[in-house]
């Protein structure tokens, strides 16, 4: 929740034309936070006005007297309401889906509307980025901000503004925001197809049976990121708990994806090979491990491991 | 942002209503043109068809403009201004392509609408205004909500928004300082053709004015209306006939005696009263006889005829005094000899009868000629027949019929003949009292002539020929009365209770008119001035009055304020306050909820101290949570929740307990 604002913040410049910085949401939109300026269409709309009231001195017209002042009141009244379709709203921040670099990250927003009247033609407008128009209805709405995702690593939602110009386009009402919220984006997987020469299960520890998908040899509890398909439903329809099935078999075999097995490329483009075969081996429901100069995963496979060894390829090089 | 297509729609419709007027009003060719241009645009917006190209655009662009400049030989001045912005108007219609454009074609529908106040500013002309600004405003709405078409909620919400800015135009319209100047010279308007009485007289001629119920202007009296055989309202005077025509002295070139104002004595106190004038594009202003005093932009000339400068092109209002008995001053030579002058040849007969009377003294030829009329069998007519050649003979001795401008003719004929100076004045007599609103309705069906005679003792004297012709010999009963009473209610005496109705409901009409020229067209400066002083509002000069202004806009925006925020107060509004009225009821028999509890684990915590209120403390909670995180449903549900918590009293302990 929104935390008072000290004076200085209250008034500072830079917090009117930025905003506050980044905050964990959910964001009320109250009154300190709504700005409302003339758009260019209520600057000519004034202009309008003006002339016509001249006209109406001019012409000592009792009609365009009138003319001029109904318009000048709707402008006035017009603020009121575009002040109002914002004012009470509140932003809050959804889950972003990983997405790899080159794709667009969709960035879902939670608007709330509590009051029990629709709020229409509210614009959503990403800082450098295309602006978006939604009604909202009583209650929570979800909207995206979408932005392309050019590099790997962690993309910020950034900066944007909560807008509003109905009902008559002539003034704007607006709050720039930042959300805590950012996308995981993996790295673009590498074009070239096929998994390295497996270093046979030899390496690690020689006790390690490894594990394949023919042979059923026990049981284990399910941890996280177990594939649906090896639940052993029996026991789980017993009321015994989750199990997973392990299995062996000659085709089993544990894939390491190293970092090494690449020289003389460039970071990126290592990571980007990285990741191909990640998505390769999980497509193969090869068991893999991961072998980064900085972090080592053990071979597993499933859900859980692919996001495991996707993460760990998107933030390389970041500090933890 | 590309414009979406509902708002395109009432942006075609609102433009429509607002050139509407305009097209009557514009020469013929418009119609087509911008018929054309308009389809056009809805076969754009309804069947897509492509934009026009550039070389069309520019070759209905050219055959705009030479229409306009074909038409009023100008592209400057109102009317062809106003024709030019139709047209480009138009033509901006069919290049429609941004959010920018249509703001633009608004904007330029504002100052179309604005331009038709010039020639007309009727009631209907006022309420079609606010027709106009509601569409406008809907279009508004439509182009600012690109999601899609809800063309209802567009005009609810124009409307409201319209009603919330008319309390607010209706202070800045009263309290809004006017100039009592225009800021630069107003340009000639139109010459729109309007009717009145024209600045001479031809015998023969059947007066246009006789059968019109147009209203020439209309008087509301400070005191009493003064009787019927006072209310003379005085315009033209005539001097110079060639015996058939009558001409007022030249006003381009006038006579210098002409420029000297008249003066005369008075002999009574003042009558005061405001006349708001309809327009007549002349320059007289039609006091009753004779004006007291010449208002700011006037001239009183030596014949008595109130002047303004400018030509009354709009509605005006004056405030005017005059004296209904006077003695005039001295004559000039030049206006003796003038009053005097006869064509030589002209109406032999009229010369011969008075040159019988010549040897009298004046007043005996006054009632000489008055006797004549009334004693031989003269008809007033509306219809009179045809005169010859010599008109005033044909009318005195053949014809013996005719109305107002034949008696006063034939008599200031009769009196130079004679020797006695006179005088032809026309103008209006009479008028009708408006039992609904108390003033005097003056229509151009009584347009008046009489005569005015110069008597040695009492100078210019009123003499009126038609009032002599006795009521049995009027044609129309109406034409009888017209100089004995200002009563509506005689004369409509033996009219049926229908007959009435109708002239009760036009009395009333003509009083909302009367009101509609007084407070909005004819609210000016003076006026202004005179109502604020009346509520005393003008006691701290005019910064008081815009501070004022300033203030009362400032509550009216309170209001609405107030207003627009409880109508957006939503369900979730009202399920909290209710739920705090329930923690406020606990909170003050020592049961405080902290912060960070929730609602369900503040009920059990109630539960295990209180558990008498166990039961209605989860009937409660049990609502608001189905209510705030479930599906409950508010119509039926909110008011189970009020009632619940109101019906809840923890500070009472149950007898069972």
């Amino acid at each position: 929740m929104a935390t008072p604002l000290t004076l200085r913040q209250r008034f500072s410049l830079a917090r009117f034309l930025r905003g506050l910085g980044a905050e964990a949401g959910p964001i009320l939109l109250d009154r300190r936070r709504v700005y409302i300026l003339p758009t260019r269409h209520g600057l000519l709309f004034g202009a309008v006005i003006i002339a016509i009231l001249l006209g109406a001195i001019n012409y000592d017209n009792g009609l365009a007297f009138a003319l001029a002042f109904l318009l000048a009141s709707l402008g006035i009244v017009s603020i009121l309401h575009t002040w109002r379709n914002l004012l009470g709203l509140r932003v809050e921040a959804g889950r972003c889906a990983a997405v790899f670099a080159g794709e667009q990250a969709r960035f879902p927003l939670g608007l709330r509307n509590d009051s029990a009247e629709p709020r229409p033609a509210i614009i959503l407008a990403p800082d450098g980025g295309e602006e978006t128009v939604h009604d909202l209805a009583p209650g929570l709405s979800w909207v995206e901000v979408v932005r392309p995702a050019t590099q790997r690593g962690r993309l910020p939602l950034g900066r944007f503004h909560v807008a509003t110009r109905f009902p008559l386009s002539l003034f704007r009402a607006w709050t720039p925001l930042e959300l805590a919220m950012d996308c995981l984006v993996y790295p673009a997987p590498a074009p070239q197809r096929g998994l390295p020469a497996g270093e046979a299960g030899a390496s690690g520890s020689g006790g390690d049976k490894g594990q394949g998908q023919d042979d059923f040899a026990s049981l284990r509890p399910y941890h996280a990121g177990d594939s649906l398909r090896h639940v052993h439903w029996k026991t789980a329809a017993r009321e015994q708990g989750i199990h997973t099935k392990l299995f062996t078999g000659e085709t089993a075999q544990e894939l390491w994806l190293a970092w090494d097995l690449l020289p003389g490329l460039d970071t990126e483009t290592r990571l980007s090979r990285l990741c191909r075969w990640v998505l390769e081996a999980d497509a193969a429901g090869i068991t893999y491990g991961l072998r980064l100069p900085t972090r080592v995963i053990p071979p597993d496979f499933g859900p859980g491991q692919r996001r495991r060894c996707l993460e760990a390829l998107a933030l390389f090089g970041d500090k933890p | 942002m590309t414009l979406p297509r509902h708002g395109r729609l009432w942006l075609l419709a609102a433009l429509t209503a607002a050139l509407l007027p305009q097209l009557l009003r514009l020469p013929p060719w418009f119609i087509p043109y911008c018929v054309a241009l308009l389809g056009w645009r809805l076969a754009i917006d309804l069947r897509d068809w492509p934009l026009p190209p550039r070389w069309l655009r520019v070759l209905l662009t050219l055959v705009g403009i030479g229409g306009v400049l074909a038409g009023y030989r100008t592209l400057f001045g109102a009317d062809a201004g106003l024709a030019l912005l139709t047209v480009m108007l138009g033509l901006k219609l069919l290049e429609l392509r941004s959010l920018r454009d249509a703001m633009v074609v608004i904007f330029m529908g504002y100052f179309v609408v604005a331009g038709g106040f010039l020639v007309d500013q009727s009631i209907y002309v006022g309420v079609y205004l606010l027709v106009n600004v509601l569409l406008l405003t809907a279009a508004l709405i439509a182009l600012s909500h690109p999601a899609g078409p809800q063309h209802p909620f567009y005009l609810r919400r124009a409307g409201l928004l319209l009603l919330q800015a008319l309390p607010i135009t209706v202070l800045l319209f009263v309290l809004f300082p006017r100039l009592s100047e225009p800021l630069w010279g107003v340009p000639k308007t139109s010459s729109s053709a309007s009717t009145g009485i024209s600045d001479h007289m031809t015998l023969n001629n059947i007066s246009e004015l006789v059968d019109s119920e147009e209203v020439a202007f209309r008087v509301r009296f400070d005191g009493p209306v003064p009787p019927a055989s006072q209310l003379y309202w005085r315009g033209p005077v005539l001097w110079v006939t060639d015996g058939r025509r009558w001409d007022p002295v030249s006003r381009d070139l006038p006579p210098r005696w002409q420029m000297l104002p008249g003066r005369y004595d008075s002999l009574d106190d003042p009558v005061r009263y405001a006349l708001t004038l309809e327009a007549h594009n002349a320059h007289w202003i039609f006091p009753l006889d004779l004006p007291a005093s010449v208002p700011n932009g006037m001239a009183l000339t030596a014949d008595f005829q109130l002047l303004s400068k400018r030509k009354v092109i709009a509605r005006q209002r004056y405030e005017l005094a005059s004296h209904t008995r006077y003695v005039t001053g001295p004559l000039a030579d030049e206006m003796y000899r003038l009053g005097l002058r006869l064509p030589t040849a002209a109406n032999p007969r009229t010369r011969a009868l008075a040159a019988q009377w010549a040897h009298l003294p004046a007043q005996a030829i006054v009632d000489s000629a008055i006797n004549h009329f009334r004693d031989q069998p003269f008809w007033y007519s509306r219809r009179p027949p045809p005169l010859g050649d010599h008109p005033v003979d044909d009318f005195l001795f053949t014809t013996r019929r005719g109305f107002c401008e034949h008696y006063a003719a034939a008599f200031v004929t009769l009196m130079r003949a004679a020797g006695v100076p006179a005088r032809v004045v026309t103008g209006y007599q009479g008028g009708e009292v408006n039992p609904v609103s108390d003033y005097l309705i003056v229509r151009q069906s009584d347009a008046h002539a009489w005569a005015e005679v110069w008597l040695d003792s009492d100078g210019w004297v009123r003499v009126d020929p038609t009032a002599a012709i006795p009521p049995h010999r009027v044609e129309a009963t109406t034409d009888a009365q017209r100089f004995r009473s200002t009563d509506a209610a005689t004369l409509n005496i033996d009219l049926d209770w229908a007959q009435r109705a109708l002239a009760e409901l036009r009395y009333r009409w003509d009083a909302v008119n009367d009101a509609w020229n007084q407070w909005i067209l004819g609210y000016n400066h003076q006026r202004q001035k005179e109502l604020l002083e009346q509520l005393g509002l003008l006691r701290f000069g005019w910064q008081g009055v815009i501070a004022l202004l300033a203030g009362a806009i400032a509550a009216v925006l309170g209001a609405v304020t107030i207003y627009l925020l409880l109508r957006m107060r939503g369900r979730h509004d009202a399920l909290v306050r209710i739920y705090q009225r329930y923690c406020d009821k606990l909170a003050r028999i020592g049961l405080r909820r902290a912060p960070h509890e929730g609602p369900r684990d503040f009920a059990r915590r109630v539960a295990a101290q209180r558990p008498d209120l166990a039961d209605s403390s989860d009937e409660i909670i049990t609502l608001y949570i189905d209510l705030r995180y479930g599906k409950g449903d508010a119509a039926t549900s909110l008011p189970l929740l009020r009632a619940a918590v109101s019906r809840f009293h923890p500070g009472v302990r149950r007898a069972s307990d």
